[in-house]
C-alpha cells in the first residue's frame, strides 16, 4: 500500500496565527511550571538537599537496597504485565464498541467507563467478595478493571471514525481478515494503541490503592512505597529518591513514545462513525460480540453489580435503607455531609477540573499538532507518572506565599484533579487533530471555500468533536479522582469519594452499606455524564 | 483552527468566571479581623457535634476552621513540612506514637490549659506542655460472639494465648507501617514480651497462620468475621469502642454488640492538641484548647469520635458503658521510647512477618 503524503507544514504563517501559536504554548507551559514542576521541585529539593547541599546518598540506596531494588523492578513489571493484558483483552472490546452496531452500544459503552473512576476501596472489597484472592493475579485483574475504558476510549475514538476503505479494497484483492488487520488496521490504529498502553502502564506504574487492597502487604510499587517513607517514616531522602526513579523512568517511557509516535501518525481519511459502523454481519462478528460482551460482563459488570445489589439488601430487608442511612448516619457530626451536597461538591469540582482541563489540554494538543512536536503532549502526561504524595506535600511546600497562597484553598482539588485529566485531553484531542487529512482541506479550498470557511467548516467540528469526548471523559476523572484530592489539605468540602472513605472509617453495617450506596451513586453520575457527552455531540455537533 | 484558541480562551474566561462563582475565595475569610476565624488542622477521623462547635462560636465569636489532611501520620508529617509557615493554629490528632517526632521538631508551643488538672496525670505524657491531652483510645483485639459461640470455643484472654494451636487462622492484624492501629498492637507485643522476645512471639504468630493486611477497614471490614461483610477471622486488631460503634451504627438496630473486645490485649493511644507555632491567633487558639477539654466537648467525643474523654468524671453515653469494656491495665509507652525505636522495630517486624 502507499501511504498517503505527509501534513505539509500547515498553510499557516500570518503573524496573527504566530501569535496565537505563542499563546497556545505559552498558557500549558505555564500551568504546569507553577502547578506541577515548581511544587515538585521543591519537595525534592527539600529532600534531597535538607541544608542546601545536595546528598545524592538517597538514590544510591533505592539502587543498592535490596529491597528497594525489589520495589522497582516489581513496579516495572507488574505494570508491563498489566498494561498487556488490558490490551488483549480491550483492544477486541474497543473494536465491537466502535465498529458494530447493536441494541444498548451507548449504553455499553458508558458503562465501560464506571470502572475507571470508582474507589479502588470498594471495587477491591468487591473483588474479595467475589472469591478472588489477594494475589498477583488480583492486582492484574484490577488494573485491566481500571483501565479497559482507557483503550476502549483512547482507541475507540480512532477506531470509530477510519476509513474502511483501505480495509475493504485489500479485502477484495484477496488478503486475508488477519493480513488486513495486521497490514492495515493495526499501522492505523498505532497512534491511538501507543496512547492507550501509555496511559495504562503509567496508571498501574504509579498504582496505589490496588497494590496496597489487593496485593496485601508483601507487595509494594514506589508509589506504595513512597507513601509509607513520608507519611510513615518521614524519610524525606529515600522517598524524594524513589520520585526521581519515578520521574526519570516515565520521562524515558515519554520519551520513546515521542519518538515511536513520530512518523507513525499519518493523516488518514476519517469518516462519519455511522459511515463506518454496521450491524455485525458475519459470523466472526457475531462471536466477537457475544465474545466481548461477556468478557465486559465478567470482568467490569460482575464487580460493580456485586456492589450495587449488596447496596440494596442491608440485612433489615430489601430496599434503599442504605441510601436512607447517607442521610442520616453521622448526622448532627462536622463528619456529615448531606448526600445531595456531596454530589454538588464533586459535580462543582468537577465541572471546574473539567474546564481547567480542557482549556489546558486543548491548548497543548492544537499547539503541538500545529508546531508539530511532541514535547508539550509528553510534558503533560507527566503528572500521571508522578505520586500523589509526593505532589500533595509540593503543594503544601511550593504554594503557601502569596500571590499564590493556595493552602487550604477550595482550588487546590480542582487544580489536582485538572492535573490527572489533562493528560486524557490531550492524548484523545491530539491524534483526531492531527489526524485531519491536508487532503479534506484542500478540497474544500478548490471548492471555493474561504480560508476562514475551512477552519469552521473542516477543523472546528473535529476538534470540538475530540474536545467534547475529551471533557465528559476529563469530568468522570474528576468525579471519581480520590488519590490527588486527599493529599491536599482541602477545607470541609468533601467529594463523594472522600464521603466513601470517611464512611468506611467507621464500624457498623450502615458504614459499609452507605458507603457502597455512596458509591453507586457516583456510578450512576459517570454513567450520566458520559451518557450525556455522547448525546450532544452526536446530536449538536454532528459527526464528521 | 485558528478559531480553537479563541474558543479555549472563551472558555478559560468561563471557567474563571464558573469558578470565582462556585468557589469562595479563601483569602476573603481570612481578611476581615473580627470576628475571628482560626483554623484547626487536623485527620479525617475528626468529628465533633455541629451544635457545640457553634456554642462555642456563639460564646467566643471565634469561627474554626477545620482543615482535614489524611490521616494521622499525614497530619504530623505535613506540619513538620510547613513548620516555617504553618497551615493552621491548632493541630490536633498527635497521638503518644508521633508525638516525640512533632515536639522534637518544636512545631508547637508552650501552653498549660487551666482545665488539665482535671485529667489524669498518666495522660499528661508531655511534661513541658507543649501538647495538651484531648481523649484516648485503646486498640485492642475484638472477637466475633457469634463465631465463638457457635464452636464452643474458650476466648483466648493474653495476647500469648493467640499462639495456641485453637486459635490457628483466627486473627488479623494491621502492617504497622502503614497503619495505626497496627503500629499500637506491635507496640503492645514489645511492651508484653520484651525487646529481645517479641520478635520470637511474631515469628509464632505467623506460624499460627495470622493474617497481615494494610489498613483498618480491610482488617474489620474484609478479613473479620464479626464485620459483617462476610470476613472469615474471628480475631482482630480494632478498638475498645468497636462493640459500642458496632451498636450504633447498626441496620436493624440491636441494643448488644455482637463483638467483645479481649481486655487484657490493649494499647492505649492519647491524642492531643497543640498550639502551632507562627499563629497570629494566640489568645484565641488557647481557647480553642481549653475548649476542648471543657465538659461539652469531652462530653462529645465518644459518639463523635468512639474514643474516650480524658477528664475524669465525664459522664459516657450509655451505648459506652454498656458494650464498650474498657481496657484493663492496658500496654503503655513514653512517647520518647516510642519515638526512638519505632522506625527500627517496624523494619524488624516487616523482615520477620513480611519477608
Amino acid at each position: 500500500m502507499t501511504r498517503p503524503p505527509r501534513a505539509r507544514a500547515a498553510t499557516y504563517g500570518t503573524r496573527g496565527s504566530r501569535v496565537a501559536a505563542g499563546i497556545a504554548i505559552a498558557i500549558p507551559c505555564a500551568f504546569i511550571a507553577v502547578f506541577f514542576a515548581y511544587p515538585v521541585a521543591s519537595i525534592l529539593g527539600r529532600g534531597l538537599a535538607p541544608n542546601g547541599a545536595l546528598d545524592l546518598d538517597p538514590l544510591r540506596r533505592v539502587f543498592t537496597d535490596p529491597t528497594q531494588r525489589g520495589v522497582v523492578w516489581f513496579t516495572v513489571w507488574q505494570a508491563a504485565l498489566s498494561t498487556l493484558l488490558t490490551l488483549v483483552l480491550a483492544l477486541p472490546g474497543a473494536y465491537v464498541l466502535a465498529r458494530l452496531r447493536f441494541p444498548g452500544r451507548s449504553l455499553v459503552r458508558a458503562l465501560v467507563t464506571i470502572p475507571f473512576v470508582m474507589p479502588t476501596v470498594l471495587v477491591a472489597s468487591a473483588f474479595l467478595a467475589l472469591g478472588v484472592p489477594r494475589s498477583l493475579g488480583a492486582i492484574l485483574l484490577a488494573h485491566v478493571f481500571f483501565n479497559y475504558a482507557v483503550v476502549v476510549r483512547v482507541v475507540g475514538e480512532l477506531w470509530r471514525h477510519l476509513d474502511p476503505q483501505e480495509e475493504d479494497a485489500a479485502r477484495m484483492l484477496g488478503a486475508s481478515r488477519l493480513r488486513v488487520f495486521r497490514e492495515i488496521t493495526l499501522p492505523a490504529l498505532r497512534p491511538g494503541i501507543v496512547a492507550a498502553a501509555t496511559i495504562t502502564f503509567l496508571f498501574c506504574f504509579t498504582s496505589f490503592g490496588v497494590i496496597l487492597f489487593l496485593g496485601g502487604p508483601t507487595r509494594s510499587t514506589i508509589e506504595t512505597e513512597i507513601y509509607r517513607q513520608t507519611t510513615r517514616f518521614l524519610d524525606l531522602p529515600l522517598a524524594a529518591a524513589l520520585s526521581i526513579v519515578q520521574l526519570a523512568a516515565v520521562i524515558a517511557l515519554l520519551w520513546l513514545v515521542g519518538r515511536f509516535q513520530r512518523g507513525a501518525s499519518v493523516p488518514r481519511r476519517l469518516r462519519a462513525a455511522r459511515e463506518v459502523e454496521h450491524r455485525p454481519r458475519s459470523i466472526a462478528d457475531r462471536v466477537l460480540l457475544v465474545t466481548n460482551l461477556t468478557v465486559m460482563a465478567t470482568l467490569l459488570a460482575l464487580p460493580l453489580g456485586e456492589l450495587v445489589v449488596r447496596s440494596l439488601t442491608p440485612p433489615s430487608g430489601p430496599g434503599f435503607g442504605y441510601y436512607r442511612a447517607l442521610g442520616t448516619v453521622r448526622a448532627g457530626s462536622t463528619l456529615f455531609v448531606a448526600p445531595l451536597d456531596a454530589v454538588g461538591n464533586s459535580l462543582r469540582f468537577a465541572v471546574v477540573a473539567t474546564v481547567i482541563a480542557v482549556t489546558v489540554g486543548g491548548l497543548a494538543a492544537w499547539a503541538g499538532v500545529r508546531t508539530r512536536s511532541r514535547w508539550l503532549e509528553g510534558a503533560l502526561a507527566l503528572p500521571l507518572g508522578i505520586s500523589a504524595v509526593t505532589l500533595g506535600f509540593g503543594f503544601l511546600i511550593a504554594l503557601d506565599e502569596p500571590p499564590l497562597d493556595l493552602r487550604g484553598s477550595q482550588w487546590l482539588v480542582p487544580l489536582a484533579q485538572a492535573l490527572v485529566a489533562m493528560p486524557f485531553v490531550v492524548l484523545l484531542t491530539a491524534p483526531v487533530l492531527r489526524a485531519i487529512d491536508p487532503r479534506m482541506r484542500d478540497a474544500a479550498t478548490m471548492l471555493g471555500a474561504s480560508p476562514a470557511r475551512v477552519r469552521r467548516a473542516v477543523d472546528l467540528p473535529i476538534a470540538a468533536r475530540a474536545l467534547f469526548v475529551a471533557a465528559a471523559f476529563a469530568f468522570a476523572i474528576s468525579l471519581g479522582e480520590f488519590g490527588a484530592t486527599t493529599f491536599v489539605a482541602r477545607p470541609d468540602t468533601p467529594t463523594i469519594p472522600i464521603v466513601v472513605y470517611r464512611l468506611l472509617g467507621q464500624p457498623g453495617d450502615v458504614s459499609f452499606g452507605a458507603a457502597m450506596a455512596a458509591s453507586c451513586i457516583l456510578m450512576l453520575l459517570v454513567a450520566l455524564a458520559v451518557l450525556a457527552g455522547d448525546r450532544v455531540r452526536a446530536g449538536r455537533l454532528g459527526e464528521f | 483552527m485558528r478559531r480553537i484558541p479563541v474558543l479555549l480562551a472563551a472558555l478559560a474566561a468561563l471557567a474563571a468566571l464558573a469558578a470565582l462563582a462556585a468557589v469562595p475565595a479563601a483569602a476573603g475569610a481570612q481578611a476581615s479581623p473580627k470576628p475571628q476565624t482560626i483554623t484547626l488542622v487536623t485527620h479525617d477521623s475528626f468529628a465533633v457535634s455541629k451544635d457545640v462547635l457553634g456554642a462555642f462560636t456563639k460564646r467566643t465569636g471565634i469561627t474554626v476552621k477545620i482543615l482535614q489532611v489524611g490521616d494521622a501520620g499525614q497530619v504530623v508529617n505535613q506540619a513538620i513540612l510547613t513548620k516555617d509557615n504553618p497551615l493552621g493554629d491548632v493541630l490536633f490528632g498527635v497521638d503518644n506514637t508521633f508525638l516525640s517526632r512533632a515536639v522534637d521538631e518544636g512545631i508547637f508551643e508552650q501552653y498549660r490549659s487551666p482545665a488539665l488538672d482535671g485529667v489524669p496525670a498518666a495522660l499528661q505524657l508531655d511534661p513541658k506542655n507543649r501538647v495538651t491531652p484531648i481523649d484516648y483510645g485503646d486498640v485492642c483485639i475484638n472477637y466475633d460472639k457469634q463465631w465463638f459461640a457457635d464452636r464452643k470455643l474458650k476466648l483466648p484472654r493474653t495476647l500469648a494465648d493467640l499462639t495456641k494451636p485453637t486459635y490457628k487462622g483466627a486473627l488479623v492484624v494491621e502492617d504497622p507501617s502503614t497503619s495505626s492501629p497496627g503500629l499500637a498492637f506491635l507496640l503492645a507485643t514489645v511492651q508484653e514480651f520484651g525487646p529481645d522476645g517479641w520478635q520470637q512471639y511474631w515469628k509464632q504468630l505467623v506460624d499460627n497462620d495470622v493474617q497481615v493486611v494494610d489498613g483498618w477497614e480491610q482488617a474489620y471490614y474484609e478479613a473479620f468475621s464479626g464485620g459483617g461483610q462476610g470476613g472469615k477471622r474471628p480475631l482482630v486488631v480494632s478498638y475498645a469502642s468497636s462493640p459500642a460503634a458496632a451498636v450504633v451504627f447498626a441496620d436493624p438496630p440491636i441494643s448488644t454488640s455482637p463483638i467483645g473486645t479481649m481486655t487484657q490485649s490493649c494499647f492505649r493511644q492519647v491524642e492531643f492538641a497543640g498550639i502551632l507555632k507562627g499563629t497570629e491567633h494566640r489568645a484565641a487558639a488557647r481557647q480553642l484548647v481549653d475548649f476542648m477539654l471543657s465538659e461539652q466537648f469531652q462530653g462529645d467525643v465518644p459518639l463523635q469520635m468512639f474514643v474516650y474523654p480524658v477528664v475524669e468524671g465525664t459522664t459516657l453515653p450509655k451505648v459506652f458503658t454498656q458494650n464498650a469494656d474498657a481496657a484493663e491495665s492496658p500496654y503503655e509507652m513514653s512517647p520518647t521510647r516510642i519515638g526512638k525505636q519505632r522506625d527500627a522495630w517496624i523494619r524488624e517486624w516487616t523482615g520477620i512477618v513480611l519477608r
